[in-house]
């Protein structure tokens, strides 16, 4: 396989000290947010520290217009040569025409590929299962099953993960996009065992995110999780931390990384 | 002047910053009369090989870019699909024709370890040939590639680069003015960025 994957999971929200400009924020179980900086100049250290990918994410419950992700993408394409995947608010099979012909590779779809899982279907005929990629965010609740939440983690489905993973598969996605919303910057480590179930059941990649506070808790992704890759917004953004020095305690530990020269 | 063949697929952003952020002067041409008046041709390209064939067709761009590059010699880089068209015929889907530069078939990755994925998405150890288009690039370089099918050279002397996976896969081929690259330069960081700032000082 290739080789696995670290990934910054960049999370944008409109200011709230300059509502005409969405910026990069960090959160806690999808709330108690915290403005971090600028999309581009954040990108550009990210690449510098040789990230193997990006994602970038329209977080905000109500300025969802395509039009402006795509702009911020335009403008980070321009400078960034590495992959990028995009998503957030993606509602039509011409809103991922929109986001590719900006400088996206991948796109991620979450709420309308429960709301209409024929998307996943159409977007993989039309632009290839590489460029199709399922956000599927997730809660345990007080009866130990994990289920499916939809709108930024607002919406309860009836959806497990495990079995909405597999169906995912089936229509034609070609990567998931794990989260569990409980672990969401608490830093305490990923949710392995559901992502595990996940990885050893389909045949497509699985990035999995979501409590990441240790360079530990990624090698934890690769090796009990099964995960292809592992994301975080909050360990890359808010630590003393960077790549280079994950990046060395990853492939210490045995794992097939890329180790940047 | 480089001249991106814009047929109606792919991420041609992505590939016009990486020349455009080299200083190359690099234009996208919608129509194929334009490539008369570029020095050197980039041949972009996401999707299925039907459908790039169907539009590189529907446009004229392949009889243009036959006489550009076969009858004319102007250099030429595809990149990903952009290089699958090279080849006589692909079998993705079915068996298409190709615009026959390279004698090779376009054929599915096979994986015999359950553990490898198709499509192959991420970044592979590159191993290559010395060439013009590879210099200044280490030995075993990672590159970023996203596909399922790959180009067999017929011609061994045609691959120039291979990446490990169930057997060693085509990672770019060259031949007289023709170069390709199954992975994503303009996608692969410093060392993409290499590979492009060489072929726009090639002379072959």
């Amino acid at each position: 396989m290739s080789k696995r994957r670290l990934i910054p999971k960049l999370q944008l929200k409109t200011s709230h000290y300059n509502p005409s400009k969405m910026v990069l924020v960090t959160t806690k179980q999808f709330s108690d947010f915290i403005e971090i900086g600028d999309a581009v100049s954040q990108s550009k250290i990210f690449q510098d520290q040789g990230a193997d990918e990006l994602i970038f994410i329209n977080i905000d419950r109500v300025n969802k217009g395509i039009d402006i992700l795509a702009g911020i993408i335009h403008n980070v394409s321009a400078e960034i040569f590495m992959p990028i995947t995009v998503g957030g608010g993606v509602q039509t099979e011409q809103d991922f025409r929109t986001l590719l012909s900006n400088g996206a590779d991948k796109i991620s779809i979450n709420t309308i590929a429960v709301n209409n899982p024929d998307i996943i279907n159409n977007a993989s005929a039309k632009y290839g299962a590489q460029c199709v990629v399922v956000s599927i965010d997730y809660k345990q609740e007080a009866d130990e099953k994990c289920y499916v939440y939809i709108n930024n983690g607002s919406t309860k489905t009836k959806l497990s993960p495990i079995d909405w993973a597999v169906e995912c598969e089936q229509r034609g996605a070609g990567e998931l996009l794990l989260c569990n919303i409980d672990r969401d910057g608490m830093r305490y480590g990923l949710d392995n065992e559901i992502c595990n179930a996940i990885a050893t059941q389909v045949k497509i990649p699985v990035i999995t995110s979501g409590g990441c506070g240790l360079a530990k808790h990624f090698i934890d992704g690769f090796k009990q999780g099964q995960a292809d890759a592992v994301a975080s917004g909050t360990f890359f953004a808010m630590q003393d931390q960077n790549f280079m020095q994950t990046r060395s305690q990853i492939k210490n530990s045995g794992i097939n990384i890329r180790v940047y020269s | 002047m480089i001249g991106i063949v814009d047929y109606g697929m792919g991420n041609l952003l992505s590939v016009y910053s990486a020349f455009d952020y080299l200083g190359a002067n690099v234009i996208i041409c919608k129509h194929p009369e334009e490539l008369s008046e570029v020095g050197k041709i980039v041949i972009p390209g996401v999707g299925a090989f039907k459908d790039c064939m169907e539009l590189l067709k529907k446009e004229h761009f392949d009889e243009a870019l036959n006489e550009q590059v076969i009858k004319l010699g102007k250099p030429t880089i595809g990149i990903c699909l952009g290089m699958q068209v090279m080849a006589k015929k692909s079998f993705e889907g079915g068996v298409y024709g190709g615009l026959g530069w390279f004698d090779a078939d376009v054929i599915k990755l096979t994986i015999t370890d359950e553990k490898k994925r198709v499509p192959n998405i991420g970044w592979n150890e590159v191993s290559h040939t010395s060439n013009p288009l590879f210099e200044g690039v280490p030995e075993n370089t990672d590159f970023y590639f996203v596909h399922s099918y790959f180009v067999n050279c017929h011609d061994s002397s045609d691959v120039i680069a291979t990446y490990p996976y169930d057997i060693p896969v085509t990672a770019s081929i060259l031949k007289n003015n023709i170069f390709a690259t199954q992975f994503h330069p303009e996608k692969s960081q410093d060392f993409g960025l290499k590979i492009l700032d060489n072929f726009i000082s090639w002379n072959p």
